[in-house]
């Protein structure tokens, strides 16, 4: 209270100055005794460590035909699609939100950057997981008018979670919640029947 | 120290422990005196008023329970599910604890949702009742958050798959969002140091938060005193008082609404228990279904919606898409031209007005909707702690409002229950209209309605004639 203080003659200038200096001395230990305690919500080694490469026999997928493996505890869908589903890629190009894969958000590697966004024109290689908030899409691969979505639907995958639709390719359609493409990762054919999922040449 | 009162030696025992209590711990009994025996209490409490007791009775019910479930609980990926099973079928009466917790939480929401309904619509967050009003809204977000690190724990589908929806939500703010999603998992996808964590928060960090704020939410309270439904001060220096300066209009806590609320509390016990006994999962609403499968990082269920208390604000964050940005910037243009247009600002202001308005524009252009889908979603959650600020009538209760203003209510809980409905159901639920999906159209308009209802606030509250309102409040006795 300011009437404790009689008279401001008495008041000892140089102990605020001290009050002062305690106090940030004390902020600085404070915030660099927070800073471990943050640090430990950082992935830990062990989680960093399990990012290793997958090899996937895709000898016995049949045209038409979905697999889903996990790396790095993604779901990565690989998909032959059939020559009627690679011909629906041009059909719905007018529709899409990024037809050419030039979006940065999950950026696409060079030799998926078509229009069918994959090394062999019928092997579709994605992660299966919405760019916008990370469900991964349902296969809607039929044709035709159903419950949410449109009735011109050429066949591709709906996020069951707000509705993004996208196309045998993992292309987004436009307006819709998810911002970019499905994400393609890194991926190279060691054969004909097996591919690594994490690594590509460069690498 | 407080003067040490002495005792006649041939006193009773009860009096004498008394005294020897109130001369070491006269703190407990003045807050005795203040909190229940001299708290007056406006005489008029109706229904409305019996929430906010609930709220206290179903916290304690979550605190116990919990207790108990942590003793069983496994916080490890690869156990959880199996322990909350193993709770559910081997541990006696495990069934029980885990269904009264489960319960518990929605019924936590409900006497909350009916508790802010009552402050809203009897205008307990008005001049002095600021603090206690943002006291409550600071609950209600951390009761959120309580609640969505609970729902990760049994490591069900729906725990899986709403934490990642959730979690992925942060990674949406720019720049960052990607590291600042990280450091909530722990991991590169939710999971058992997501989980850990999740259990530290759920079982001591929020509800240490949770319980303090409680307490500062009814210190606050008793300090400037309850509202009423009539919203006439019972305090005030005009109020009418008796010879010992109480308030006339004002009852003692302690006995009469303890007692008051023991009915409350019955009444809510026996809907409690025949929710608990005969659908503890609420046919799929308290207990989602697809929660019963265990995690499967690799397959999303075929419809995911978070537990009803957070789908109206889910609904705004589906609602936002990118044509919805260009309608949100047709009303940001709108308001900074009436801004500069119509209002008695300096030159200064409305350059200011006119800045902000680009510099908002530019941002809504620049960053996708994913961004702003979750910035109205928290911002509908924000914008009530502003509400003392925002109602200009000039009568606190909504019994001396004009009538159209009751319709106004009326339309904002319908417009809140539809969004809540919607963001239960699938995309898409009411079809295709001349090619639009009405069922977004729709959560588009509310969400716009909803925004509207609180931004527009300082005029439409203003307008319309008030009916006088009365110098005490009207109370008939029973």
């Amino acid at each position: 209270m300011s009437d404790t203080l009689a008279d401001k003659s008495q008041m000892d200038p140089s102990k605020r100055t001290w009050l002062i200096a305690t106090g940030c001395a004390g902020t600085v230990g404070g915030v660099a005794a927070a800073i471990p305690f943050i640090s430990t919500f950082q992935p830990s080694e062990r989680a960093k460590a399990a990012g290793a490469a997958v090899e996937v026999d895709i000898s016995a997928l049949k045209p038409g035909e979905k697999v889903t493996i996990e790396w790095r505890g993604k779901p990565v869908w690989i998909m032959r699609r059939t020559p009627e589903q690679l011909a629906t890629l041009e059909k719905v190009e007018g529709q899409l939100a990024d037809p050419n894969s030039d979006r940065k958000a999950y950026p696409t590697p060079d030799y998926a950057k078509n229009r069918h966004r994959s090394i062999k024109p019928e092997l579709f290689v994605g992660v299966g997981i919405c760019s916008h908030l990370g469900c991964s899409p349902s296969d809607k691969l039929q044709p035709g008018a159903q419950p949410s979505l449109p009735d011109d639907w050429q066949g591709g995958f709906l996020c069951p979670c707000h509705g993004s639709t996208f196309d045998m390719a993992g292309r987004v359609f436009k307006n819709k919640p998810a911002p970019d493409n499905l994400e393609v990762p890194p991926h190279m054919y060691l054969s004909d029947s097996k591919l690594l999922i994490g690594e590509d040449k460069k690498a | 120290m407080a003067e040490f009162k002495e005792i006649a030696a041939d006193a009773p025992v009860v009096a004498k422990v008394t005294n020897w209590l109130e001369n070491r711990f006269p703190t407990a009994f003045d807050a005795y005196r203040v909190h229940m025996s001299e708290y007056y209490a406006p005489k008029n409490f109706n229904f409305w008023y019996f929430f906010g007791s609930l709220a206290m009775l179903v916290l304690v019910i979550q605190i116990v329970t919990g207790i108990f479930l942590v003793m069983h609980y496994k916080p490890d990926a690869a156990l959880a599910f199996g322990s909350v099973e193993y709770i559910m079928r081997d541990v006696p009466w495990g069934w029980l604890v885990r269904y009264m917790h489960s319960t518990g939480a929605s019924a936590f929401f409900v006497v909350v949702y009916l508790h802010m309904f009552r402050g809203l619509i009897y205008g307990s967050y008005r001049k002095p009742r600021e603090l206690v009003w943002i006291f409550g809204c600071a609950i209600f977000l951390v009761l959120m958050a309580e609640a969505f690190m609970g729902y990760l724990l049994p490591w069900g589908q729906m725990s899986y798959w709403g934490a990642q929806v959730i979690v992925n939500l942060f990674s949406a703010i720019p720049f960052i969002g990607p590291d600042l999603a990280l450091l909530i998992r722990g991991d590169y996808v939710v999971g058992d140091a997501t989980l850990n964590r999740f259990f530290s928060f759920h079982v001591i960090a929020v509800p240490l938060v949770l319980l303090g704020l409680v307490v500062a939410h009814l210190l606050a309270l008793h300090d400037v005193g309850s509202n009423n439904p009539d919203g006439v001060e019972i305090k005030g220096p005009n109020a009418p008082k008796d010879a010992r300066g109480k308030p006339l209009d004002g009852i003692p806590f302690h006995p009469y609404y303890t007692v008051h609320d023991i009915m409350g509390v019955s009444v809510f016990l026996m809907v409690f228990s025949a929710i608990l006994f005969f659908a503890p999962e609420f046919g799929g609403y308290f207990l989602e279904y697809n929660n019963f499968i265990p995690a499967d990082p690799l397959k999303t269920p075929a419809h995911i919606a978070p537990v009803w208390y957070f789908t109206p604000f889910y609904s705004m964050l589906r609602a936002i898409t990118t044509e919805m940005m260009y309608a949100l910037i047709a009303c940001v243009v709108l308001t900074a031209a009436l801004g500069v247009l119509r209002t008695q600002l300096s030159t200064l202001g409305k350059g200011v007005v006119l800045v902000v308005a680009l510099v908002l524009i530019a941002l809504m252009l620049a960053i996708d909707a994913k961004f702003w889908g979750v910035v109205v979603m928290g911002g509908a959650v924000i914008i009530l702690f502003f509400l003392p600020w925002l109602d200009n009538s000039p009568v606190k209760s909504i019994r001396y409002r004009p009538d159209w203003h009751k319709y106004l209510y009326a339309i904002f809980v319908f417009m809140f229950l539809i969004l809540g409905y919607l963001g239960i159901q699938a995309p898409g639920v009411w079809g295709n209209l001349w090619g639009q999906d009405v069922a977004q159209r729709v959560s588009q308009l509310f969400t716009f309605g909803y925004f509207a209802f609180f931004l527009l606030m300082p005029w439409w509250s203003r307008m319309g004639q008030p009916k006088p309102v009365p110098s005490r409040v009207t109370f008939e006795a029973h």
